[in-house]
């Protein structure tokens, strides 16, 4: 198995007119991903990539039995986007914009909380489920299908670390990128509670970075409920305080959030974490064989 | 984004909040005739944007006219972390028996927004905090709904306030948070929040900052935040002058990498081998031809920077259009400063092929591109 995605999941893609909702639509069919519909308000009636482009959700979750939503729509629309699909019980969220604003995301996650919708993101490359399926902006080729769970707030990195995985003849079940806003849905401790109800799933790796705690919280439960094996990596060792890195979630405010903060809840749990990105396979396999 | 004090307050006092009666002062004139004007005695408060202004000595109070004349010229004298003071905040003193502290931020661990209150106000909240956490009392605030007054009625018996003090603190609650929804701040701050002689709650100190991310649903704060920028280096500024959003971080190797955590990983793998990277560049996913070069002239021009480290995976970014980006702006530019490049994924043959016309052996591993810069940057 994997975990919340699979060549079943029925997809419709919020903002599908778009440069990158219909680019990246193209390379989620190519991949082999069951993308039934799209939305964009006011288009409906044409097609894209061959799918039927609709004005609302509820039109393609009629017509499509539609369960999951890709959501590429501009910051300043998202926050309605999101809503929409929360709605209408779509049960799985990956929201890729970047740049919403806190206080919509904070609205918006409260509500899925509610009705029982799981959102990935904001500001995300998406999940794929390597051989299965990818709803997401990652490329394919890096990945392959295996017994490695991977969760990251990065999207780049993550390629970078899966691709090393792979090249090292080590795949992955499924592989989450939670996104690098200060709030974001899905997070760390609800991910790898997933992977380890999955049988599939041997092993974690889990790839942190600077600001905020959401990987002191998740060190807590490691060793505890999580059993499986974990290796981390933490970016950020060498950023200054009060700078944004890029992400707006990357950002040591107040001496808290510090890379090294990090890495001591890690060890403290056992976890192994890497010193760069490409010792991680070496890693794994050394916990593997645990 | 920042507010100055008088600016916060402006704001809040527009949302009928208690706001001590006060005007902007530019020169030692103007402060005095403002002091004229509203009555002696009178605080002097210094209008930066750092903190720590009142250990600075940012802050004095004046009873005479002379004295208001002399602080002023002192305090727009002053440099409080490197800040100018460009302005001075001219109030009424208050006659103060207690300070309390309110705020309304976002807790990023519980994904909501809180309110904070103490009836140890006047003091650094952080050290509050660390001192004596149980006189921190948080609420947690649904975003749907927003603060109900109920709610704040509890939190201001939990801060010790009595009788007609519980409604107007619970009022100012409200407001505050009323502000920080509709301007999409990521704190309101009142710290102190004063007591009077009189029994009434003022708002002696503010702070209130606007979410960057939030600014394009705000056109009134659009022009302030292109002039603030915060504190900046002199390569922040050269390539801010040139379209490019960099960080420094001092060292002498230039590091442009796609996305924020590759980058970032970047920069720690050049500390693991003991060198410093000189900025933090990301230069996203997709990046053309021009933004390549665009991203690239800062770093070349700087003095500072010895060496430049490119860092690409190759996703839904190819590699041969990187490389004809590394390509066009070499054979513009014609720098002479050593460049290492790391090209891996989507066409990396191709875009191999074309870096090596110009003389560029790219690597594919980033380790070996790592050392590589290394040994540049050391001349070996």
């Amino acid at each position: 198995m994997t975990i919340l995605l699979n060549r079943e999941n029925r997809v419709v893609v919020q903002g599908i007119t778009g440069r990158q909702g219909s680019f990246h639509t193209k390379l989620m069919l190519e991949y082999g991903t069951k993308v039934l519909a799209g939305v964009t308000p006011g288009k409906g009636g044409i097609y894209v990539e061959g799918l039927p482009v609709y004005d609302t959700v509820a039109e393609a979750k009629d017509l499509h039995n539609v369960d999951t939503s890709i959501i590429f729509v501009p910051a300043i629309a998202a926050y309605d986007a999101v809503m929409e699909s929360i709605n209408e019980g779509i049960k799985l969220i990956v929201v890729i914009t970047e740049g919403i604003p806190p206080n919509d995301t904070m609205k918006f996650v409260c509500s899925a909380k509610e009705k029982g919708s799981i959102i990935i993101g904001p500001n995300c490359p998406g999940i794929i489920s390597p051989g299965e399926a990818k709803v997401g902006i990652m490329p394919g080729f890096v990945y392959k299908k295996g017994p490695i769970g991977i969760v990251s707030r990065s999207g780049t990195l993550t390629y970078e670390i899966a691709w090393e995985l792979t090249k090292a003849g080590i795949g992955q079940s499924t592989v989450i990128g939670i996104g690098g806003d200060p709030i974001v849905g899905l997070t760390f401790t609800d991910a790898l509670r997933l992977f380890e109800k999955d049988d599939e799933t041997e092993a974690i790796v889990l790839i942190g970075e600077i600001g905020g705690d959401a990987e002191e919280r998740v060190a807590q439960i490691i060793g505890k409920e999580i059993k499986k094996k974990i290796v981390a990596y933490v970016a950020g060792r060498t950023a200054p305080e009060g700078k944004r890195m890029g992400h707006a979630g990357a950002i040591i405010s107040a001496g808290s959030g510090t890379a090294m903060s990090k890495i001591k809840a890690f060890k403290d749990v056992g976890v192994e974490v890497a010193e760069r990105p490409m010792d991680i396979p070496e890693l794994v396999k050394k916990v593997m064989k645990k | 984004m920042k507010l100055f004090e008088y600016e916060a307050k402006e704001i809040m006092k527009s949302h009928g909040l208690p706001i001590p009666q006060g005007f902007i002062a530019k020169s030692v004139d103007e402060a005095v005739s403002i002091a004229e004007k509203i009555g002696l005695p009178v605080m002097l408060k210094a209008q930066v944007l750092v903190g720590g202004r009142g250990k600075a000595g940012g802050i004095k109070s004046a009873s005479t006219l002379d004295e208001v004349a002399s602080i002023s010229k002192y305090l727009f004298s002053l440099k409080i972390k490197d800040e100018n003071v460009e302005s001075i905040l001219i109030e009424k003193k208050l006659n103060i028996m207690k300070e309390l502290f309110i705020a309304i931020t976002i807790d990023r661990s519980e994904r909501l927004p809180v309110m904070l209150a103490s009836s140890m106000g006047g003091m650094d909240i952080e050290e509050i905090a660390k001192m004596h956490p149980e006189l921190i009392v948080k609420l947690h605030i649904d975003p749907r709904i927003g603060i109900l007054p109920f709610q704040a009625r509890k939190v201001a018996q939990k801060i010790g306030l009595k009788e007609r003090q519980i409604i107007t603190f619970s009022d100012i609650a409200v407001k505050l948070y009323k502000i920080y929804e509709e301007l999409d701040a990521e704190l309101v701050e009142s710290n102190p929040l004063a007591i009077t002689n009189t029994g009434d709650l003022i708002i002696a100190d503010a702070r209130l900052n606007i979410i960057d991310d939030a600014l394009f649903r705000h056109k009134e704060f659009q022009e302030l935040a292109l002039k603030r920028m915060p504190e900046s280096t002199e390569l922040e500024r050269l390539a801010k002058s040139k379209g490019v959003r960099l960080v420094d971080l001092g060292g002498e190797i230039g590091v442009i990498g796609n996305g924020a955590g590759l980058t970032m990983a970047t920069i720690d793998m050049l500390t693991y081998y003991g060198e410093k990277a000189a900025c933090f560049l990301d230069i996203g996913g997709g990046a053309s031809a021009e933004e390549f070069a665009k991203a690239l002239t800062p770093l070349i021009e700087y003095p500072r920077v010895k060496a430049i480290l490119i860092n690409i995976l190759g996703g839904i970014t190819r590699c041969d259009e990187v490389a004809r980006g590394i390509k066009k702006v070499y054979e513009e530019l014609k720098f002479t400063k050593p460049l290492t490049v790391r090209l891996s994924g989507t066409n990396e043959e191709e875009g191999q092929r074309i870096l090596k016309e110009i003389g560029i052996n790219a690597f594919t591993s980033l380790d070996d591109a790592v050392k590589n810069v290394i040994k540049q940057v050391r001349g070996i």
